[in-house]
């Protein structure tokens, strides 16, 4: 093995350097300037997490599987985690490699930056030994691994749906010409070191395409030198061009992701819709567009536009009147985030945006009594039962729920019977947190003066809202369905297996929201026959009726109520049982066979 | 006209008086108020009722005649339950937000 350029330089890898330094540099300050807009806490927090080993361990982990080997990808759909881990980890291992030929063949060259990228160049015989073979043979394993990837993506471009995916993004100018560039890179490359191949040696895949060239071109042709250079400029400028659209393309994903995860596993949450965690969100999301499919809104290719990664795209762009009506319309029902590779939490990103509006009147409930509602529920029994706005609408449920609490001999006291506060979470779901805050602080207030040690509820809403905001210590909260389910293990309730079929609903906010998918199973499954609907659980559609969405109009949620119905009757059940008043009112609405909430079902098969 | 004598005072609406800028606005960003038919559905299930007199009946009625709004509005909870019953489906969470954030 030898050099064959004594300088072990050469202008081609000018444009490379100058791509790299740019990308480097812009990342190195893009990351401080999201490290500075952190709240003082927060910048804290992560920094110290850094030196945690055991978070230190968990964010190297995490990186290399998610973001290398794409992990959750592979789990989801094969075929794409195939076609992202060959291109990442492959490159990363032609990296790897490219340094360590350079660290075992010409240590006194390791300094320069381009020289693994550019090895085959500046080298000559280099297979020669067993060693140069083995790792030339590696690097040709990896190339042959990313153009198979490249490959993939290319066949996606065309037919997305041969990969599982109906519907995805429209590329933006520098998304298309980011792309192109990656594309052209690999090839580029094999082409590169197909000309070289005769002088620095190759394996399986660059000596065979070197003997392809010398018939086509002579083997004069390919002695001299200067005949390669044109390759390997363009491999220098594919790489020149694909770094310098980075950071404006979605392949800002790459090195976003990697600080993404770090902060992640600190415990940071979004604070402000720009700012901070949420942009390190916002510049991770790879415009990958399997939240198109995901989202109710987009049945019958409506509101396309209106996806977590569309919202992504228009923040960094800025377009404020965009960024407001994709905010306000989603029905916050979390499962892009659910779908998401890189966890984007599009539903708290569309909050956060909506907490900047300004108004000119706000609530303050100063004429609420608190006084009064306390005294209602004074010296209550062991459980206080909360039914919510929305059961107070739909009566049948606080009846069966007071039904079969009575059947089952536990002693309550209704809280909202005749008058009483929301909760506080469609509030909070609106952006105006002050005034969830308000609402959170008399509840409070009422619930702790009544002694109760169990706080039933009968609304996913409600239950999400009093688990993760209000500070009850030594109260319970509890979802009826899982309270129910409890008194059946217990004895207190037993329940005859009736003769209908049941195809449940998991609820955004208890599914999703809360993790509650068992329970109500268990009970619908005991008190009849249950049938799964065509998806369900993490990925249970929503009903439609969702408080989440400000502007979506009465009309246009039909579309998304029937959807969800056509999903529930796949496995033709007899009716439909679910678990939130909200979904019962949707669904009853458009829906052919009779829908029961799980109290209803409980109820009707239960002997105390 | 009040000549001063009055035990109540004058509910008298002089409609070329009233300042209707919050009602255009309101109307041209939710369309569908102009369907409320004042049927009260929304009167009977509001939660905040009993604290404020909140009404989304009341609310569009009163600012089509320029009476102030802020006293209903001081306990509105957003729970939706206006909108679950409307029979004409008109959006009322969103007439409610527009109007706490046009108000002046």
């Amino acid at each position: 093995m030898r050099e064959r350029i004594a300088s072990g330089f050469d202008p081609f890898v000018l444009p490379f350097l100058v791509g790299m330094a740019f990308v480097l540099l812009y990342c190195f300050f893009g990351a401080l300037r999201v490290l500075w807009q952190l709240p003082r806490e927060d910048r804290r927090r992560f920094l110290l997490s850094l030196f945690i080993p055991a978070t230190a361990w968990k964010n190297v982990k995490d990186i290399f599987l998610n973001c290398l080997l794409h992990v959750k990808l592979w789990k989801r759909n094969p075929v794409l985690g195939y076609m992202h881990s060959s291109i990442a980890f492959g490159w990363f291992m032609l990296i790897v490699l490219g340094h360590l030929e350079v660290y075992l063949f010409v240590p006194s060259r390791l300094h320069l930056f381009y020289y693994p990228i550019f090895f085959n160049y500046f080298v000559a015989g280099a297979d020669m030994s067993l060693q140069g073979a083995f790792l030339f043979f590696l690097m040709d394993l990896f190339l042959l691994v990313v153009l198979s990837g490249i490959t993939l993506a290319i066949i996606k471009r065309i037919r997305s749906d041969i990969f599982g995916m109906r519907r995805t993004t429209r590329a933006s100018l520098v998304d298309t010409v980011g792309m192109y560039a990656l594309w052209s890179i690999f090839p580029l490359r094999l082409l590169a070191e197909g000309f070289t191949a005769g002088i620095s040696g190759g394996s399986f895949l660059i000596k065979p395409l070197n003997w392809l060239l010398e018939v086509v071109f002579g083997t004069e042709f390919l002695q001299n030198g200067a005949n390669m250079l044109p390759t390997w400029w363009a491999y220098s400028i594919a790489l020149f061009v694909f770094m310098v659209v980075l950071p404006f393309s979605r392949y800002m994903h790459i090195p976003a992701e990697m600080m993404l995860i770090p902060m992640r596993n600190a415990g940071l949450r979004i604070r402000h819709p720009r700012r901070g965690f949420a942009l390190m969100e916002v510049y991770s999301c790879p415009g990958c567009g399997v939240c198109i499919d995901a989202c109710p809104m987009s049945v019958k290719k409506g509101n396309l536009k209106d996806c977590t990664v569309y919202l992504n795209r228009q923040i960094r762009r800025g377009n404020e009147k965009r960024i407001e009506e994709i905010s306000d319309k989603c029905l916050l029902c979390g499962k892009c985030t659910e779908v998401c590779q890189v966890g984007v939490e599009g539903p708290a990103l569309r909050i956060a945006q909506r907490s900047r509006k300004e108004y000119g009147l706000s609530p303050d409930y100063a004429a609420v009594d608190v006084g009064r509602l306390s005294a209602a529920v004074a010296d209550s029994p062991e459980v206080l039962y909360f039914a919510g706005c929305m059961t107070q609408l739909t009566p049948s449920i606080s009846r069966s729920v007071c039904s079969v609490l009575d059947k089952a001999g536990v002693k309550y006291r209704w809280m909202d019977r005749t008058e009483g506060l929301c909760c506080g979470r469609p509030m909070l779901q609106a952006g105006r947190f002050a005034q969830a805050k308000e609402m959170v602080r008399r509840n409070t207030a009422i619930i702790k003066s009544s002694g109760a040690k169990v706080l039933l509820l009968s609304c996913p809403i409600c239950y999400k809202m009093f688990k993760e905001h209000y500070k009850l210590e030594g109260i319970e909260v509890v979802h009826h369905s899982v309270y129910f389910d409890r008194l059946r293990t217990t004895g207190k309730i037993t329940l005859t297996k009736g003769d209908l079929c049941y195809a449940y609903h998991d609820p955004c906010e208890l599914g999703r929201g809360c993790k509650v998918y068992d329970e109500p199973r268990n009970l619908v499954g005991t008190a009849a026959y249950i049938v799964e609907a065509g998806v369900s659980r993490e990925a249970s559609i929503c009903c439609g009726g969702s408080l989440g969405s400000i502007s979506l109009s009465f009309e246009a949620r039909e579309a998304m109520t029937r959807n969800a119905l056509d999903n529930l009757c796949k496995g033709h059940p007899d009716a439909i049982a679910t678990a939130c008043p909200l979904c019962l009112s949707t669904f009853s609405r458009y829906s052919e066979i009779p829908v029961r909430d799980i109290a209803e079902v409980v109820d009707a098969s239960c002997q105390g | 006209m009040d000549f001063g004598f009055g035990l109540s005072p004058s509910s008298a609406v002089t409609l070329d008086r009233v300042d209707l800028s919050l009602y255009r606005k309101l109307e041209e960003l939710n369309p569908d108020i102009r369907t409320c038919i004042a049927c009260g559905s929304c009167s009977a299930t509001c939660m905040a009722a009993e604290y404020s007199g909140m009404s989304v009946r009341k609310l569009i009625l009163n600012i089509q005649r320029g009476a102030d709004v802020s006293k209903m509005l001081s306990c509105c909870m957003l729970c939706g339950k206006c909108t679950m019953v409307c029979p004409r489906g008109i959006n009322t969470r969103k007439v409610i937000l527009d109007c706490c954030r046009y108000f002046k």
